[in-house]
C-alpha cells in the first residue's frame, strides 16, 4: 500500500514498524512531565502540575465518549467520584492494616470501581443515543449524588472521608519513598498521566476505538455492516469509567479527602468545559483543554474570586469564535503555516492581541470593582488589581475602565474584521488548492 | 435448492395504512434479482423489512433457508445479508479507506477488539485496499467520505456494502442521480462485485434493469403483479398497463 506519492519527511516518520514520530512524541512529554518540576519548584507550581495531570486523564477519559464516540454525557463525575471514594477507603484499610496493598496502585482500585459502575449505569444509560443519553447520565448523576448524602457510613456526609497517602510500605521499598513529600505525588501522578494517554491514544486504533467513530458518525449504518451500537457505546463507556476512576484514584491520593462534591454536577459539568475548551475532534485537545481549565480553577482562582466568571467568559468567546475548541485553532494556524502563508496575518494578528489585550483589561477592571462593591465592600472601597490599588468609591476608577472599554472595543472590531478578512482569504486559497490537488500535500 | 432470500406472505401496516400486502418471492442463489415499480409502490420498505430496519407485521423472511424474521440488523448482517441505501448512508467523517476498514472489521473476525492493532491487520488493510481499487477511489484514500462527490460517495456505498463479504446484496438504486456515462460505469462495477452473490435491486433506470437482472418482479401498491425474466416482463400485458407503459420509451 502507500503507493501514492506522500510527503517525504511523513513517509520517513511513519514507516513500519517503528512509528519515530509517535515514539519522539510520546519521548518528548515524558521528558517535559519530568523536567517540569525542575522548572516550576515552588509548592504552589507542583499542586497545579498535580491537579493538571489529573485533570488530563479526567478530560481525556471524557472525550472517549464525546468525541470519539458522539456519547454527550453530564455525568462523568459519577465515576471518578466513585473511584476517589473507592481508593481512599482502600487507603484507609491499608492503613489499618486490614489490606496489603501499594498505595502507588491505588488508581487502579479506582479504576476498577469505575468499571464497575460503568458496567452497572452504562448498561442503563448506553441503551439509547443522543439526547436522550444525555438526559440519563444527568439523572444518574443526581441520584449518585444524592445517594452520598444519604450514605454518610461510606461516603461521609459533608466532611468527606479522609486519608492517609503515607501508609503502607514505601515504593518499591526504597526508604523515603512514602509519598510524604508532594514531589512523590506529583511524579506518581505524571506516571500514571503518562501511562493513561498512552493507553487512550492506542485505544483510538483499535477496531473498538475505529468502530466507536463510525457509531458516532452513523449508528444506524453501523448496524448494517454487523455491529450492536447499543453494545459499541457500553463497552465505550467502561473503558471510558475507568479511566475516569484511575483519574478519581489520584484524586484520592493527592489530597487526601474526598467529598461528595467529587460526584457533583458541578465536576461533570466542569470536565465537559476543559474538553470542550481544548476541542473534541481532537486526540490531544483535552489535554490543552485540562491545563487550561486547571488554569483557572486553581491558578486564577487564588487572585480573584470571580475566576468562574472569567472561565465562563472563556468559554463563550472560545466557542463563538473557535468551536473546534483550542485544538482546532492550533491546527488552523499550523495548515497556514505550512502553506507558507502565515506571514500575512503577522499584522492583523498583532493589531487583534494588542486590541483584545487591551479590552480584557477594561473588562477586567470592571468585573473586579463590581465583584469588589457588592461583595466585598466590607473590606474598605479600595480594591488592588495586578498591583494598583483603585478607589471604588471614587468615579475616575470606573470611568477610566469604561473609557478602555469602549476604545479598546471599537479597536478590537475594527482589528477583528481586518483580521478575518485576511484569514478566510487565506482559507479560500488552502481550500481550493487542496481541492483541485486532492493528492499532494504541500 | 434452498432459495438464498424467501418471502412468504410478508406484510407491513403503518398505521391503518397497509404499505405492503402479501409480498412473497424467492430469489435463488446466485440470481441477480431486480424489483421495480412505481413510486411508493413499497419497494423501500420492502428492503427495510428484510434488512430488519423494520419489523413486518406479519409473514415471514429466510435467509438460506434459516428464518430471519424481526432479527435485528446487525444480526441479519452477520447472517451474510447486506444492503446500500438510497440517499447515501456512510461514516461521514472517516477516510474512504476507514469506511471501507470498519466494513470488514465484524466479518474477519475482530468484533469489540481493544486489543488488536488496527494498522497490524494486514488482511483488512489489504482487502479494504483492493475494494478502494476497484471502485475506482484508490485517490481518495485519505479523504473524508463527506467531501467526496457524489458519484464517488455512490460508489464507497456500493464499496462498504460488498465488503463484508455478505452473500445476499440489497442494493437501493445504486445508479439514483447520476449522469449517463456514471450510470454505465456502476452498472459494470456492480456485475463485477456481485459475481458468485445473490443480488436484489431496486431501480427505476430500465436500461440498468434490463442490463442487469436475470429476473424482474415488479411490485405496485405492495403487491408483486408479476415476476419473470427481462423478456418475460416485456410482454406481461398487466405490467405495461401498470408501469412500464409510462417508461415505453425509457425500456430501449
Amino acid at each position: 500500500m502507500r503507493t501514492e506519492p506522500a510527503a517525504p519527511a511523513a513517509a520517513i516518520l511513519r514507516f513500519r514498524p517503528l512509528n519515530f514520530g509517535r515514539w519522539a512524541v510520546w519521548g518528548l512529554t515524558a521528558a517535559l512531565f519530568v523536567a517540569a518540576p525542575f522548572a516550576f519548584d515552588s509548592k504552589f507550581s507542583l499542586a497545579l502540575m498535580s491537579q493538571a495531570g489529573i485533570m488530563i486523564i479526567f478530560a481525556l477519559s471524557y472525550n472517549m465518549l464525546l468525541g470519539h464516540s458522539g456519547m454527550l454525557s453530564f455525568g462523568h463525575a459519577v465515576y471518578s467520584g466513585l473511584g476517589a471514594y473507592f481508593a481512599i477507603h482502600a487507603m484507609n484499610m491499608i492503613g489499618r492494616g486490614e489490606l496489603f496493598f501499594p498505595v502507588s496502585l491505588l488508581p487502579l482500585v479506582g479504576g476498577a470501581a469505575g468499571l464497575l459502575f460503568g458496567f452497572v449505569f452504562g448498561w442503563l444509560t448506553t441503551r439509547r443515543a443522543g439526547t436522550t443519553f444525555a438526559m440519563i447520565t444527568l439523572g444518574i448523576g443526581e441520584m449518585v449524588f444524592a445517594a452520598s448524602l444519604m450514605f454518610p457510613g461510606f461516603f461521609g456526609g459533608e466532611a468527606g472521608i479522609s486519608g492517609n497517602r503515607t501508609v503502607g510500605a514505601p515504593f518499591l521499598g526504597i526508604d523515603g519513598l512514602d509519598f510524604s513529600r508532594d514531589i512523590q505525588v506529583y511524579y506518581l501522578i505524571a506516571a500514571w498521566c503518562l501511562a493513561s494517554m498512552v493507553a487512550m491514544f492506542a485505544l483510538t486504533a483499535t477496531p473498538l476505538g475505529r468502530i466507536a467513530n463510525a457509531v458516532r458518525d452513523n449508528p444506524e449504518r453501523a448496524e448494517f455492516i454487523g455491529y450492536n451500537t447499543q453494545r459499541v457505546r457500553w463497552l465505550m463507556l467502561m473503558l471510558s469509567a475507568f479511566f475516569a476512576g484511575i483519574a478519581g484514584g489520584l484524586m484520592a491520593i493527592n489530597l487526601e479527602s474526598v467529598g461528595s462534591e467529587a460526584l457533583s454536577a458541578i465536576r461533570s459539568g466542569g470536565v465537559l468545559l476543559a474538553a470542550f475548551i481544548g476541542g473534541v475532534a481532537f486526540f490531544f485537545g483535552p489535554i490543552i483543554g485540562a491545563i487550561v481549565f486547571v488554569f483557572f480553577a486553581v491558578a486564577l482562582s487564588e487572585y480573584t474570586k470571580a475566576w468562574q466568571l472569567y472561565l465562563g467568559l472563556f468559554f463563550v468567546i472560545l466557542v463563538m469564535f473557535a468551536p473546534g475548541g483550542l485544538a482546532s485553532l492550533i491546527l488552523m494556524n499550523l495548515r497556514v503555516i505550512k502553506f507558507g502563508k502565515f506571514r500575512r496575518l503577522l499584522d492583523p494578528y498583532v493589531g487583534v492581541i494588542l486590541s483584545g489585550l487591551a479590552l480584557t483589561v477594561g473588562i477586567v477592571l470592571l468585573i473586579e470593582f463590581t465583584w469588589h462593591r457588592t461583595l466585598d465592600i466590607a473590606l474598605g472601597a479600595t480594591v488592588t488589581v495586578a498591583g494598583f490599588a483603585f478607589d471604588t468609591s471614587q468615579p475616575q476608577p470606573w470611568v477610566l475602565a469604561v473609557v478602555i472599554v469602549l476604545a479598546a472595543g471599537a479597536a478590537f472590531e475594527f482589528m477583528r474584521r481586518r483580521f478575518k478578512a485576511e484569514w478566510d482569504a487565506i482559507q479560500i486559497e488552502i481550500e481550493t488548492w487542496l481541492r483541485d490537488n486532492p493528492q499532494d500535500k504541500p | 435448492m434452498t432459495p438464498a432470500l424467501q418471502l412468504a406472505q410478508l406484510t407491513k401496516r403503518f398505521g391503518r395504512t397497509e404499505i405492503i400486502r402479501g409480498v412473497s418471492l424467492a430469489v435463488a442463489p446466485g440470481e441477480r434479482h431486480a424489483l421495480i415499480g412505481p413510486n411508493g409502490a413499497g419497494k423501500s420498505t420492502l428492503f427495510n423489512l428484510i434488512s430488519g430496519r423494520h419489523a413486518p407485521s406479519s409473514g415471514t423472511i429466510a435467509l438460506d433457508g434459516a428464518d430471519i424474521t424481526g432479527r435485528k440488523p446487525f444480526e441479519i448482517n452477520r447472517l451474510g445479508l447486506s444492503r446500500s441505501f438510497q440517499i447515501t448512508n456512510l461514516f461521514h467523517r472517516l477516510t474512504a479507506f476507514e469506511n471501507l476498514r470498519c466494513a470488514l472489521l465484524w466479518s474477519l473476525g475482530y468484533r469489540y477488539s481493544f486489543w488488536h492493532r488496527l494498522n497490524g491487520l494486514r488482511e483488512v488493510e489489504r482487502r479494504a485496499e483492493e475494494i478502494l481499487l476497484r471502485i475506482g477511489l484508490q485517490r481518495r484514500h485519505k479523504t473524508p467520505a463527506g467531501l467526496l462527490t457524489y458519484a464517488e460517495q455512490r460508489a464507497l456505498e456500493i464499496g462498504v456494502t460488498i465488503a463484508g463479504g455478505a452473500r445476499v446484496i440489497l442494493l437501493d438504486e445504486p445508479t439514483s442521480g447520476m449522469s449517463r456515462s456514471e450510470t454505465a460505469a456502476a452498472v459494470a462495477l456492480i456485475k463485477e462485485l456481485t459475481q458468485g452473490r445473490t443480488l436484489l435491486v431496486v431501480e427505476h433506470d430500465m436500461s440498468v434493469v434490463f442490463g442487469l437482472a436475470d429476473r424482474i418482479s415488479v411490485l405496485v401498491y405492495g403487491e408483486i403483479i408479476a415476476s419473470g425474466t427481462p423478456a418475460e416482463i416485456r410482454a406481461n400485458a398487466q405490467v405495461k398497463e401498470a408501469y412500464l407503459g409510462r417508461h415505453a420509451q425509457a425500456a430501449v
